[in-house]
């Protein structure tokens, strides 16, 4: 234990390399409040934000978080919106608020949050900060009564993968990837000042009932479900187009390899009789040849995450449908009292 | 206060009887303001953004704290911070205005008055918010204050604050849940079938309370409570009547709203698909003919 107190900062800075593995992820009250305000005020648009805090250890706090502006395909817009990041961070620092990004938020409906784009912007953090996150909340599910936050963040192995951009089933099977092991969710810990909550106590005594129980027993369900079966269905189309490009890509695959074996053979026929004739043998590979050009093989990125949300669906449809079960139950119950 | 002529000492009162509404947000950003004030600072102040509702209540639905100097007898406020914060929250959100600012403490001080005066250029009738952060006298105290004028003919004389009834609305932050909110450290979110099962015994003991006061009141161990009695019926009531048969049509028939079989046959279904998709992954990984 002495030693530790004369390490150089060097040495600190060494020593921090060998990275703990991201475990629990700290949100402070006022963030989700921040967060909620700013999805639902925009909501059904989604809207995205900036979460600032401090990595420590094993555990990354996210003590304060802004807004972004709602995005506009526009270059001069685009290039105020960096401006305005800055000037919220400048101004953020002045009143002594963490001002280190640690990832983002945004807003989704239905839990459609895992697209290509979402990959392509934690990649953009990632290479600028070590260590990010990814908080995702739905206002739609925070209807009925549960806070629908979940913090992501993409594995290892995917990352690595994606950077090589490499997504063939070969690799994939090396890596012993599957669709299950792209995102990987941390727990969340909520953590409130003791003064915040000291207010909170006092203001709020406590009341048996509150708002989000009222959510919660809310009986009529079909909006959201119908909804998620929609997008089930959509889903499983693109899904199944996707399957049919591979289907494309083997059937191609082996018609080429059924002309390949047939020119060698006749290749091998032709070399045969050469020998016979006493001439040099012709070579058996032919790079110019047509056939023996490899054909690409369709990313398998796609599929993945088509798998992913279709997944996603299925949890939510089940999640949902347990507990109107439950509800519905309830109100039986109630009535043959 | 009448007189003759034409001086009048005049309380000019403000347009309408204002009262202000605060949310959660606002309440939590500023405790969070005020655990991150400089060292030397004593207080925070800063602007309230929000709107005003038709019926003239004040919503104050944002904040951001404002750096500030005070001495003896004067503030500085750091008026350049201010505009650069408002124009960024304006980006976000157009609709929110000036409505105010807060500060942390119990009371209105001397220096109030300037900082309100300031706010009052940019703010047609500014609310002043307290935040006791301190709890001064073992409470929490918030409170909400106008100015009102008080001048001699055209001088004017002085301001004085007033109170104006403050609404603090919980309702968002019930929404989250205060099992997340209240405490210091909460160390996993609920998910939806464990607070529908919270749920369901908070609805059990709530029922198991009525039974007894009901019992109670039955055998005389509690005054009875027309008011009471009232509620409870009212609730009873509100249950609509039907038959078993209906019961049975409603809960199951699939053309009502409520359908027990189109749940049942969706939860099928959505077992079903992911069945199919980890068969599906198992061969894709296992039996490619490469």
């Amino acid at each position: 234990m002495a030693n530790t107190a004369t390490r150089s900062f060097l040495q600190v800075a060494a020593t921090e390399e060998a990275t703990t593995p991201l475990r629990v992820v700290q949100i402070e009250g006022l963030v989700i409040l921040k967060i909620i305000k700013h999805c639902k005020e925009f909501s059904p648009a989604l809207v995205t934000g900036q979460l600032l805090g401090l990595d420590v250890g094993s555990v990354l706090e996210v003590t304060n978080c802004f807004p972004f502006p709602i995005r506009e395909e526009d270059e001069e817009i685009e290039a105020e919106g960096a401006n305005y990041q800055l000037e919220m961070m400048r101004c953020l620092r002045e009143v002594n608020v963490d001002n280190n990004t640690v990832g983002w938020y945004q807003s989704t409906l239905f839990g459609s949050f895992q697209t290509v784009e979402l990959i392509e912007t934690f990649m953009n953090y990632q290479e600028n900060i070590r260590r990010c996150v990814c908080i995702i909340y739905d206002p739609s599910r925070s209807n009925q009564g549960v806070l629908a936050l979940k913090a992501l963040k993409l594995s290892d192995s995917f990352m690595e993968l994606y950077r090589s951009n490499n997504f063939t089933g070969e690799k994939l099977r090396e890596k012993n990837l599957s669709w299950v092991d792209i995102f990987e969710e941390i727990p969340i810990k909520v953590s409130n000042s003791a003064l915040v909550s000291a207010f909170m106590t006092e203001l709020e005594a406590d009341t048996p009932v509150t708002q989000c129980d009222y959510d919660r027993l809310q009986l009529s369900t079909s909006p959201f479900l119908e909804r998620n079966v929609e997008f089930l269905i959509e889903c499983m189309d693109d899904l199944s187009m996707e399957q049919q490009k591979f289907q494309f890509y083997y059937r191609n695959l082996s018609r080429q390899q059924a002309q390949q074996q047939a020119w060698l053979q006749k290749r091998r026929a032709e070399n045969m009789a050469r020998k016979n004739a006493g001439e040099e043998p012709l070579p058996e590979e032919d790079p110019s040849n047509p056939i023996f050009k490899p054909i690409p093989e369709p990313s398998r990125l796609d599929s993945f995450l088509i798998t992913n949300q279709i997944a996603n669906y299925c949890n939510q449809i089940n999640g949902v449908a347990g507990q109107s079960f439950s509800r519905l139950y309830l109100m039986k119950a109630l009535h043959e009292n | 206060m009448a007189s003759i002529g034409p001086t009048v000492l005049q309380l000019i009162p403000s347009a309408t009887r204002v009262s202000a509404r605060v949310h959660p947000l606002v309440i939590f950003n500023v405790c969070d303001c005020y655990v991150r004030r400089p060292d030397h600072a004593e207080r925070v102040i800063g602007t309230l953004l929000g709107s005003i509702l038709p019926d003239g209540t004040v919503d104050i639905r944002n904040c951001y704290a404002v750096p500030h100097n005070e001495s003896l007898d004067q503030v500085a406020l750091d008026i350049d911070y201010h505009h650069n914060m408002l124009s960024s929250h304006q980006k976000v959100n157009p609709k929110e205005a000036i409505v105010g600012w807060f500060s942390t403490g119990f009371e209105v001080t001397g220096s109030s008055a300037l900082i309100h005066e300031f706010y009052s250029r940019e703010a047609s009738n500014p609310v002043h918010l307290t935040v006791d952060t301190e709890f001064k006298n073992g409470e929490t105290t918030i409170k909400a204050f106008v100015a009102i004028n008080l001048s001699l003919g055209d001088q004017h004389l002085a301001a004085q604050f007033q109170e104006v009834p403050l609404d603090l609305r919980m309702v968002e932050a019930e929404k989250v849940g205060f099992d997340v909110l209240k405490p210091t450290n909460v160390d996993k979110l609920p998910n939806d079938i464990e607070g529908m099962e919270a749920l369901m015994g908070r609805l059990l003991a709530l029922i198991d309370d009525v039974y007894k006061y009901v019992d109670d009141v039955v055998e005389d161990r509690v005054a009875r409570d027309s008011k009471i009695g009232r509620f409870i019926s009212d609730t009873i009531a509100s249950l609509p009547k039907l038959s078993p048969h209906a019961f049975n049509k409603l809960v199951n028939d699939s053309l009502q709203f409520l359908n027990l079989q189109d749940q049942l046959l969706l939860l099928y279904l959505s077992s079903i698909t992911s069945t199919q998709l980890s068969v599906a992954e198992k061969l894709n990984t296992a039996a490619q003919i490469l």
